[in-house]
């Protein structure tokens, strides 16, 4: 998507209060400091403007304190609970091996902490004014932050909504944060529970199902589409699928919840299978990961005549909202709900604001990491939507067992996937299940930013032994003229 | 500035082309024109020309070796010039970074003798490094279109996949349809280079018949149903004290028929026809002591309404001698229509560079035969006088048929 030609801001951004010594009045005023906020803000004071950032809580947002960052740490500490039991083969004998989910959870809490002290680092050197409140616009460039020393009403002539999301709620399973979770509470457990039932097998119940299986807890996964990771390529979503159930991760997919009985001990869920049956599951706690919902409500829309769309800020190709002044980036205001997008979408938004954009948001081009075990990435098509597409493909897939640095590491499950357009040899679709998938993606993404083909990836050369040789071979693969397989 | 040596199409259907032998060797002193080769074609065996001066720094096809047309053969250079980044130094390593390789996985196998090739996306040979996508890269050749001439979007004018699906989505000769829409961005003209027999015929034609050699293409046309949309327009039109004339609604039909016929929407030079993407009519109006030109420029998206409007203003302005000059210039292709002088017919003089003018005589009821019966209609001559070095007998006659079609059932325009 480009910016149209005749983009026009609402205003123009030069202005003088950035001299002005009202503390109230801003260029840009930006509601909300997760991965979206905190990165416009900072791009805004970088490009000359006088920024304020309004939080209610933790600078840093859901991404930073309570998403993406902790759960990455707590999945760090599945890793190694899980490795400790193989490290008699690497030749390390260890005594009894003692998990404690409390002081994974601890350590998160830290890795969070540090996180958002270096936001708060970060609008400190950027001279931005971080305004501490819950953040309503009252109309006409206004914002009304109300604190803990009561109200603040504060100006500016570009508004930027980045509120985020929180995790949805079922009205069979109300989140009460005691026996029935949402990823808030899983994140900073005191203890691992002896069962756990999560609710919906996106990404993030399978990170939790990880972490809690990994540190004992017996985990059922309810899933109502007929694969887990249903966003993924099946192929991929098949691989995790398999290794789950062979750590004892009870799987069930295509299955609907049909009632839940909240008891004092425990929690009984009812479920439909696949096979037109009734099933139960007694678990001790439960999470409800069935995604996210926008944070639209209670933040001014309608005095601002900002209109919601779908539960999404209603915004235009270039991220304007309804309301003359007022932008939205990030989960509230459209799919997909991922930190990366709304950081992007963030600067782009800034740059333009302040006449000094060059291209758009690569929305074609937005990776998706799952960072279970083994890890899942992918960007472009899956193999079915491509087909579905009508597109002319071809398909390389090279397996980790395959690959000698996968095989050195002890991690054989998976493999690299290229989906290539044989009429150009663009790369439609990468996907990676295993070993450094998370990482291993970026090239893709470089890649296709950069619109390579296929050829060019096989020919750039990649270092030996390493798991980015799978993406050459992949790519060989792709060809019909793969090495090692 | 180096300049590509490619193999070149030396007959019109000619993909691939061998090399017999290098008539000269590298470090050899070349000036444009010289023979560099001969090559066997589909055909015969063919010089091939020097298209600039210099030294011959690099021959990049051995002889006996075949290369696919548009492959880059050798390198003209000044004899101290770096030629690195167009085909580099060592030997059989060397490749135009991205373009070899985008083009390396698709192009039909080379020969070893041919590993240097460097397949370039057109044979006019660019000065320096197109920045542009592998991607990008793989399309324009596919669409036929010249990375070079491609404005790039991307960072630093990068040419990405985009630039390249608009470009190949403008007016071109394979597009079915005008493109009625905003100008498509990008040159407003493509240069095709000039082939070795176009170039015999454009030799022979100038010394035959002189510097615009001229032939001429005459139809007669049935102009009943053009006057009834002529009438049914000017109904509408009453009211907004417009009133649209037979040459308006000839010259939107010319202009729609160029727009599809982009062969003749074009120009000679000495090395390349430059076919417009745009199309610009000039109408020639009589003036006082003289004649003028002025020019409809995009005729072909602009509505009856607008061109009946345009033309009148500019035809005023024209006799009162005030015209700005980018306003009687820039015509692709030019109407003079004498009907109004009761002149059945005539041949009007190409107004150069234009290849092109189509001269129109009156609507007049004349007696034809239909299903054997005579008849009476209206009927109208046009002749076109076409640049023989640009328009053949065949083309000028396909454009004409179409703007026959046009001026007989004007609802085909809409098509």
């Amino acid at each position: 998507m480009a910016w149209k030609g005749d983009f026009t801001p609402h205003a123009p951004m030069v202005s003088d209060t950035r001299w002005n010594l009202a503390d109230n009045t801003f260029d840009l005023i930006v509601i909300g400091s997760g991965p979206g906020g905190y990165v416009a803000a900072i791009r805004a004071a970088q490009l000359g403007m006088k920024v304020a950032c309004v939080e209610a809580d933790k600078l840093g947002g859901v991404c930073n304190n309570i998403g993406c960052i902790p759960t990455k740490a707590m999945l760090e500490s599945a890793k190694y609970a899980r490795k400790a039991g193989d490290l008699k083969d690497f030749g390390i004998t260890v005594g009894d091996v003692k998990l404690d989910l409390g002081v994974a959870g601890k350590r998160a809490k830290k890795v969070a902490d540090q996180g958002s002290r270096g936001v708060a680092f970060l609008f400190k050197k950027n001279k931005i004014e971080p305004v501490t409140g819950w953040g309503r616009l009252a109309g006409g460039g206004h914002v009304t932050v109300s604190g803990k020393d009561g109200e603040r009403t504060i100006s500016a002539k570009h508004i930027i909504l980045a509120t985020g999301s929180r995790a949805k709620s079922l009205p069979i399973l109300k989140i009460d944060g005691d026996r029935v979770w949402s990823s808030d509470h899983a994140v900073f457990p005191s203890a691992a529970p002896a069962s756990l039932g999560i609710i919906g097998a996106g990404a993030i119940g399978m990170e939790f199902a990880d972490v809690y299986s990994a540190f004992g807890t017996k985990v059922t996964v309810i899933e109502a589409l007929e694969q887990v990771l249903p966003l993924e390529d099946a192929d991929c979503a098949a691989v995790v699928d398999k290794s789950y159930r062979k750590r004892g991760i009870d799987i069930m997919v295509s299955a609907r919840l049909e009632k839940a009985d909240v008891g004092k001990d425990g929690v009984t869920l009812t479920v439909a299978t696949k096979d037109g049956k009734t099933k139960t599951v007694e678990v001790e706690r439960v999470l409800v990961a069935v995604g996210r919902a926008p944070i639209v409500d209670d933040i001014g829309l309608e005095k601002a005549g900002v209109q919601v769309e779908k539960g999404f800020i209603k915004v235009d190709d270039q991220l304007r909202t309804t309301a003359p002044g007022v932008y939205a980036i990030g989960d509230c205001a459209r799919p997909p709900l991922l930190a990366h997008k709304a950081s992007h979408e963030g600067i782009k938004l800034v740059e333009n604001l302040a006449g000094q954009g060059h291209g758009w948001v690569d929305y074609d081009n937005i990776p998706n990491v799952t960072y279970c075990h083994p890890e899942v990435a992918s960007v472009g098509l899956t193999e079915k939507q491509a087909r579905d597409r009508g597109l002319d493909i071809e398909v390389g897939s090279f397996p980790w067992s395959a690959n000698g640095r996968a095989r050195t590491a002890g991690e054989s499950e998976g493999f690299v996937k290229i989906i290539r357009d044989r009429k150009y040899s663009e790369v439609v679709g990468a996907h990676i299940v295993g070993p450094g998938a998370s990482e291993l993606i970026a090239e893709f993404v470089l890649g296709r930013h950069l619109e390579t083909t296929v050829e060019e990836i096989e020919a750039a050369i990649h270092p030996h032994p390493t798991l980015s040789e799978a993406i050459a071979e992949a790519a060989l693969g792709a060809l019909g003229r793969a090495i090692h397989i | 500035m180096a300049t590509k040596v490619h193999m070149e199409a030396l007959s019109p259907t000619m993909e691939e082309g061998q090399l017999v032998r290098w008539l000269k060797k590298e470090g050899d002193a070349i000036a444009e024109g010289d023979i560099l080769a001969e090559i066997e074609t589909d055909k015969a065996t063919m010089e091939l020309v020097a298209r600039g001066s210099g030294v011959l720094r690099r021959v990049a096809l051995a002889e006996g070796a075949t290369a696919p047309v548009g492959t880059v053969i050798g390198v003209i250079a000044a004899a101290d010039e770096d030629i690195a980044g167009i085909v580099g130094a060592g030997a059989g390593t060397a490749s135009d970074a991205g373009a070899g390789r985008a083009q390396a996985g698709s192009a039909p196998a080379a020969p070893p003798a041919a590993a240097v090739a460097v397949p370039a996306s057109a044979p006019v040979p660019p000065s320096g490094r197109v920045k542009a996508s592998p991607l990008a890269r793989r399309m324009a050749v596919d669409a036929g279109v010249a990375i070079e001439g491609i404005a790039g979007s991307g960072p630093g004018g990068r040419v990405v996949k985009r630039d390249v699906e608009a470009a190949a989505a403008a007016p071109r000769p394979a597009a079915a349809a005008p493109a009625f829409a905003a100008a498509a961005p990008g040159p407003e003209f493509e240069d095709v280079p000039v082939s070795q027999m176009r170039k015999t015929i454009a030799k022979r034609l100038v010394t035959s018949v002189g510097p615009v050699p001229t032939f001429f293409l005459t139809t007669e046309i049935d102009a009943t149903r053009l006057l009834a949309a002529r009438e049914t327009v000017n109904r509408k039109l009453e009211a907004d004290g417009i009133k649209a004339s037979i040459n308006d609604f000839i010259l939107k039909a010319v202009a729609v028929a160029l727009a599809r016929h982009p062969e003749v929407n074009a120009q000679w030079s000495d090395t390349v026809i430059r076919r417009f993407r745009r199309v610009h009519i000039g109408v020639a109006v009589a003036v006082e002591d003289g004649l003028i030109t002025p020019v409809v420029k995009d005729a072909d998206r602009k509505g009856i309404a607008q061109i009946a409007v345009e033309v009148r203003e500019l035809a005023a302005r024209g006799r009162e001698k005030k015209l700005q000059p980018d306003e009687y210039t820039g015509a692709t292709f030019s109407i003079s229509n004498l009907g109004m002088f009761g002149i059945d017919e005539f041949t009007a003089i190409i107004n150069p560079p234009e290849s092109g003018i189509l001269a129109v005589g009156q609507v007049a009821d004349k007696v034809v035969a239909d299903n054997g019966q005579p008849v009476v209609r209206p009927r109208m001559r046009m002749t076109m006088s076409c640049d023989h070095r640009v328009v053949d007998g065949a083309t000028g006659a396909r454009f004409l048929r179409t703007v026959r079609e046009y001026l007989e059932e004007p609802a085909m325009m809409l098509v």
